[in-house]
């Protein structure tokens, strides 16, 4: 365990020495804060609407406001999570550093844990930033924490499992474009899969929607707290880092 | 300290390294020669645990490379052939990541840092940012990586490659100086280095093992007896080579003596001796009394390159004298004597 936060430190620390960590919470917090003051302002707008028209305020400000972005934040996790983990495994094989820690006495698992959790631990913070932005709706407004709790659980669990892929996908190449290209790709297949159940209902299609990330997140931003999604998304999580850890065995069996 | 044993490399179009067997005893340098591409760095590979062998097995100071990868590689330094250096990292910052993947802690480590600092030089550049430092201290800080845990093992592949001549006679004291502590395998391709740093060499050859001795001997055995060159010169201007012969062979200790050219008034020869013979006297006393002017007198000294070069050479020969069958040490090293 001590093995994986010396890898986790060194993986953050590296992540916020070269620009990327930056980069990634400012371009978040400039997109979130866009999203943010939009839904504010539509939220005020329609409730002015209403009361003009002498009729009763029936808007929910979880309902109207926070539901929509938490969706919003797990669509631009989507575009970030390839930035976070692509240089993961894709850098160390380049630079022959991949040696350093495959002839170390640690364990595969505990590389693997350590970069997947500094991931994580790096997504987390840039969640933290919301916190700005929901601090004012705190102050000024009155809305149920739980749910925005439940949604935020659901965006970390959510980033825990396709950081993971991402990550696996990482030790497959030597070349970081390549591994954030793919695991944009994979992480929008995953995202998209559930349209299929639109116009199909045969068995295929039901398991399609049910892999994809969309069906299992839904519930999360709506508040509710379902067994079988977190566990969904915690069996993902498992497989990914499954992957990443065969994927070094194959590495060391073949380079 | 080590044991190879009938280790063995298969990829799926070719065999890297093919059932190689040696030995390395404690606090030897030894040298692991071949050409590029001769499965130098794959069996130091697997030697450090970043692979499994496909077969045959290794112990690395008593410790199986394929049961206990762990305990081989906390008694181990490596220094690939890339130093592996995080760019973005300062120096002192990467020895004590490094320390502490390797197990060091609190105190420990950080003396174990200020003393690799202090040995490998490169205390001037402990807060310098690591991809900004010039190639032979990158070279330095990765030996000093590879020994900040303090292994019983170290294993360095191409230590010397790249650096220019200071730093590679800089990088072989500081090698040389490591070696009472640890035993030192170093793989290269350039064989001065071998003569100059390595007590025992090992060479492979496409994979196989083609010689395992130490330095002196390889030489000797190459060499088979010490031979001498001589310039003989006459003094009225013409000289008989055949009587220079026969009045050289006639001197105590002298086994062969071989006409290598003849001009009109001076010949080169190269005279072999028994080895315990010390005939340079005498032959020179030889060549004087009987009135003729020795030129040059030198010794034939064969380098380990061309000892390397006969032993590569002839063992291709023998390949495809046998269709392929492997070639037996012994039948090699005595080739190498003809």
């Amino acid at each position: 365990m001590r093995n994986v936060w010396i890898i986790c430190r060194k993986e953050l620390r590296s992540y916020f020495v070269s620009p990327i960590a930056y980069l990634l919470l400012a371009m978040f917090a400039i997109v979130f804060g866009f999203f943010f003051w939009n839904g504010v302002n539509a939220f005020v707008f329609v409730g002015m609407e209403s009361q003009m028209r002498g009729e009763a305020f029936p808007m929910n400000i979880n309902e109207f406001l926070i539901r929509p972005l938490v969706s919003n934040v797990s669509v631009i996790g989507l575009f970030l999570i390839p930035m976070m983990t692509m240089r993961l495994f894709a850098e160390e094989k380049r630079s022959g550093t991949i040696e350093l820690l495959a002839t170390s006495p640690i364990r595969d698992s505990e590389i693997i844990l350590g970069k997947w959790m500094a991931a994580v631990i790096l997504y987390a913070g840039m969640l933290l930033v919301t916190a700005i932005n929901f601090l004012w709706l705190f102050r000024y407004g009155n809305p149920d924490w739980k749910p925005l709790a439940i949604g935020y659980l659901g965006l970390l669990l959510q980033a825990g499992a396709l950081l993971a892929i991402g990550t696996f996908i990482s030790t497959l190449t030597r070349n970081q474009i390549i591994a954030g290209a793919a695991t944009f790709g994979a992480c929008l297949l995953l995202w998209v899969l559930v349209w299929v159940s639109e116009y199909e209902f045969s068995p295929w299609a039901r398991v399609l929607s049910y892999v994809s990330v969309l069906t299992h997140f839904e519930t999360f931003s709506k508040g509710l707290l379902y067994t079988k999604d977190v566990i969904f998304y915690i069996t993902v999580t498992f497989l990914g880092l499954f992957l990443t850890a065969r994927s070094l065995e194959s590495l060391r069996w073949r380079s | 300290m080590i044991t190879v044993s009938q280790l063995t490399k298969r990829y799926a179009r070719n065999t890297a390294v093919d059932h190689i067997s040696f030995e390395v005893s404690k606090g030897q340098i030894v040298g692991f020669l071949g050409p590029n591409g001769a499965g130098k760095t794959t069996t130091m590979r697997m030697l450090t645990c970043f692979m499994p062998p496909t077969s045959g097995t290794a112990t690395v100071a008593g410790f199986d490379v394929l049961e206990k990868p762990l305990e081989v590689r906390r008694h181990i330094g490596y220094l690939p052939e890339a130093p592996p250096l995080y760019p973005e990292m300062r120096t002192t910052e990467y020895l004590t990541f490094v320390g502490k993947i390797k197990g060091l802690r609190g105190p420990e480590l950080a003396k174990r840092v200020e003393y690799v600092l202090e040995r490998c030089a490169i205390r001037d550049v402990s807060n310098k940012v690591l991809g900004k430092l010039s190639k032979g201290y990158r070279q330095r800080v990765g030996l000093a990586q590879a020994i900040i845990h303090n292994p019983d093992v170290l294993i360095l592949d191409e230590p010397t490659a790249g650096l220019d001549p200071k730093q590679i006679n800089e990088t072989r004291d500081l090698i040389k100086g490591l070696a009472g502590d640890h035993t030192i395998i170093l793989s290269t391709h350039i064989l001065p280095e071998v003569e100059q740093t390595c007590q025992q060499v090992i060479i492979i050859n496409k994979g196989k093992l083609v010689a395992t001795d130490s330095v002196d001997n390889l030489q000797n055995r190459a060499r088979g007896v010490g031979s001498v060159l001589l310039e003989v010169a006459g003094r009225a201007g013409t000289l008989d080579a055949a009587t220079v012969q026969r009045r050289l062979e006639q001197v105590t200790g002298v086994s062969r003596v071989v006409l290598k050219r003849a001009r009109d008034d001076r010949s080169t020869f190269e005279v072999e001796s028994q080895r315990d013979h010390a005939v340079r006297g005498d032959l020179a006393r030889a060549v004087v009394e009987s009135g003729w002017d020795l030129n040059e007198m030198r010794s034939a000294a064969i380098s380990l390159e061309e000892v390397f070069l006969q032993l590569t050479s002839s063992e291709a020969a023998d390949e495809q004298a046998s269709q392929g069958a492997p070639a037996e040490l012994e039948a090699v090293a005595g080739k190498a004597q003809e």
